[in-house]
């Protein structure tokens, strides 16, 4: 075998079982900082600080009877989960974790695999990961469920224009479509602090592409009792599960490489290693800021969502890639 | 070598599809194997070293489009197509068609064997997005403008469309 | 440059391997007592009527025909914003009229009331 693909398969064995790792440790830190906000106590029983409480978690839905409704698409009902983790996986494959660091005196990339145009794949990879959810919702065959899934597909292709529109204007700023180019070009300084609207753009739009609070009308339990869920059950109620809390850090992983520089930080070059640790501080930032959120925000109407979207969101990125090429043009 | 083998692959996959999603009576399936098909047809233009038009076939054609198709066959409830279709020329006729494809397609092969030796890899910006961009904006630029009056009169086209069917039918 | 593409999926199907182990392990587990009132289809404890493969409203799917255009144009934006500084200032005039177009189908759109959530 080729040594690239050796090195590559022990990154991306290292990079899932981080990922798996941090999916458990997330939903506890949830649970936990939302009883804080609530002035609750929160899990406490399993070990101290219910620190094993994930894994309990595991154990119960490993033994939860697993049943498909009889009249569902049984096919397409046990690959949906499957498919959506697809796209939740496929993200983490174009992000720099680190600089260029040596380790055991082999020079490496903190970073599976650095494409040409990684922007474009990650545009490309978002935007297949509403299937898992609609065929979620439509191979059910229950009512709740077919709207929930509905909803959540129109939702995340509402929000995707002006995502992508945000990422346009990154692209526009540092010239280059490579996802570490993007993270080196803000060695002067954040994008944050120079695409201030892109940034709040991308925010925005990536909590509804996450489904996060506000924008979790998908599992508005008032109305559509658990949305595409419903039906699930088990072992393929935790893939979904935790394609929702990777998305989750998926999210702050985008967020930190195109807005808050990444893995960079201050003697970040004379010890790459650091850039790890600041990259990881930024993330776990950024997912306290969505649960604060969701502690906070009351969720937002459906009529409300799609004219965010469509009236506010859409028009203002779009001036916003036009303010920056007019800017950028002087400038050069 | 290995390019050979997942060339073969690859195309085993497509065709394996690209069949199931005719054959296929459930009209989700048919979608999801035509998703499919488009994916495999991605990583061929992988293969070719056109990375940027592999990443837009994925976004556009499997992202948007497709995303699109299904909407609409969840919305009529069309999923299970009947045993009885309303195609009854349109099946002799298709058939000749595909003949006619495949013969074409024969035909050329056999007559220009020499025409489908490997051809040498592709000049370097070849594919490349910032080339593809300057030419785009340069050489290209009255189709590309052109191309933006097109997608105007489709979004005309699909709001008149929307007025006309919308359930309140203002 | 291929290589590249080939990690991401290695890095796929490993990641599905691993899982599969875990699928695998559940599959023996997993306790299995069906009976049909557990295979109904779930309404809050109310018999479900018919299935829910019927139609729905069309708005959903204008939502959609819009979102292909305006990703088509995005995807249009992507090429010109790399190679952007190569361009100069006639880069910027002829997207402008390229995204004014489109801003106007927008805006077209919102003014006969297709955007409006009913």
């Amino acid at each position: 075998m080729a040594p690239f693909l050796v090195e590559a398969a022990i990154k991306s064995l290292i990079l899932v079982l981080l990922l798996l790792t941090g999916f458990a440790y997330l939903t506890l830190a949830e649970r936990k900082l939302i009883a804080d906000f609530q002035a609750r106590i929160g899990p406490n029983r399993a070990g101290p600080y219910g620190l094993l409480q994930p894994l309990a978690d595991a154990v119960k839905l490993f033994f939860k009877e697993d049943f498909i409704p009889e009249y569902a698409d049984r096919v397409l009902f046990v690959l949906a989960p499957l498919i959506t983790l697809i796209p939740t996986l496929l993200i983490f494959a174009v992000i720099p974790f680190g600089p260029e660091l040596t380790l055991f005196g082999y020079r490496t990339r903190l970073q599976l695999t650095d494409v040409h145009v990684g922007v474009l794949y990650i545009v490309a990879v978002t935007s297949i990961s509403v299937y898992g959810i609609t065929l979620a919702g439509w191979a059910s065959n229950n009512k709740y469920a077919l709207l929930g899934g509905i909803r959540a597909s129109a939702q995340m292709i509402s929000y995707e224009l002006a995502m992508g529109l945000a990422i346009v204007s990154v692209v526009l700023t540092t010239g280059t479509l490579q996802v570490s180019g993007i993270v080196e070009a803000q060695r002067n300084g954040w994008l944050i602090f120079l695409q201030p609207v892109a940034a709040v753009i991308f925010f925005i739009t990536g909590l509804a592409e996450i489904k996060r609070a506000p924008f979790d009308l998908v599992e508005a339990e008032q109305e559509l009792t658990a949305g595409y869920l419903t039906e699930y059950s088990s072992m393929k109620f935790a893939l979904f599960f935790m394609s929702e809390y990777v998305k989750m850090i998926g999210f702050g992983a985008l967020m930190t490489t195109f807005f808050l520089g990444g893995y960079l930080g201050p003697f970040v070059d004379l010890y790459p290693g650091l850039g790890v640790v600041y990259f990881t501080l930024k993330v776990g930032f950024l997912i306290f800021v969505l649960i604060w959120l969701r502690a906070t925000l009351p969720r937002i109407r459906y009529d409300q969502l799609m004219s965010l979207g469509w009236k506010v969101l859409l028009p203002l990125s779009l001036a916003n890639v036009m303010g920056t090429a007019v800017v950028v043009a002087l400038t050069a | 070598m290995g390019e050979l083998i997942a060339f073969y692959l690859l195309a085993g996959i497509a065709v394996a599809t690209a069949l199931a999603m005719v054959i296929t009576r459930n009209a989700v399936h048919s979608a999801l194997f035509l998703v499919l098909n488009l994916v495999v047809v991605a990583v061929f233009y992988l293969l070719l070293g056109a990375p940027f038009v592999a990443m837009v076939q994925i976004a556009v054609y499997a992202g948007a489009v497709m995303v699109l198709f299904l909407f609409v066959i969840m919305m009529l409830g069309a999923e299970r197509v009947g045993g009885t279709t309303g195609l009854r020329w349109q099946v002799p006729l298709a058939g000749a068609l595909g003949a006619a494809l495949i013969g074409g397609t024969l035909f050329a092969f056999l007559r220009a064997p020499a025409g489908l030796a490997p051809v040498g890899s592709p000049p370097v910006p070849f594919g490349d997005p910032a080339a593809i961009g300057e030419r785009l904006l340069t050489t290209y630029v009255l189709p590309f403008e052109i191309t933006s009056v097109l997608l105007l009169i489709a979004m005309i086209g699909a709001v008149v469309l929307a007025r006309d069917s919308g359930p309140e039918g203002k | 440059m291929l290589q590249g593409y080939a990690v991401v999926g290695l890095y796929l199907l490993l990641s599905f391997a691993l899982l599969g182990v875990v699928l695998l392990l559940w599959w023996f587990l997993r306790p299995k007592k069906p009976n049909p009132l557990k295979l109904e289809t779930y309404e809050c404890g109310v018999q479900t009527v018919g299935d829910a493969w019927v139609q729905f409203r069309a708005q959903y799917y204008i939502f959609a025909l819009i979102f292909v255009l305006f990703d088509v144009e995005a995807v249009f934006l992507f090429p010109w914003a790399v190679a952007y500084n190569q361009l100069g200032l006639y880069a910027v005039i002829e997207m402008a009229l390229f995204l004014l177009l489109l801003l106007g189908g927008l805006l077209y759109a919102w003014r006969k009331g297709a955007l409006e959530w009913a």
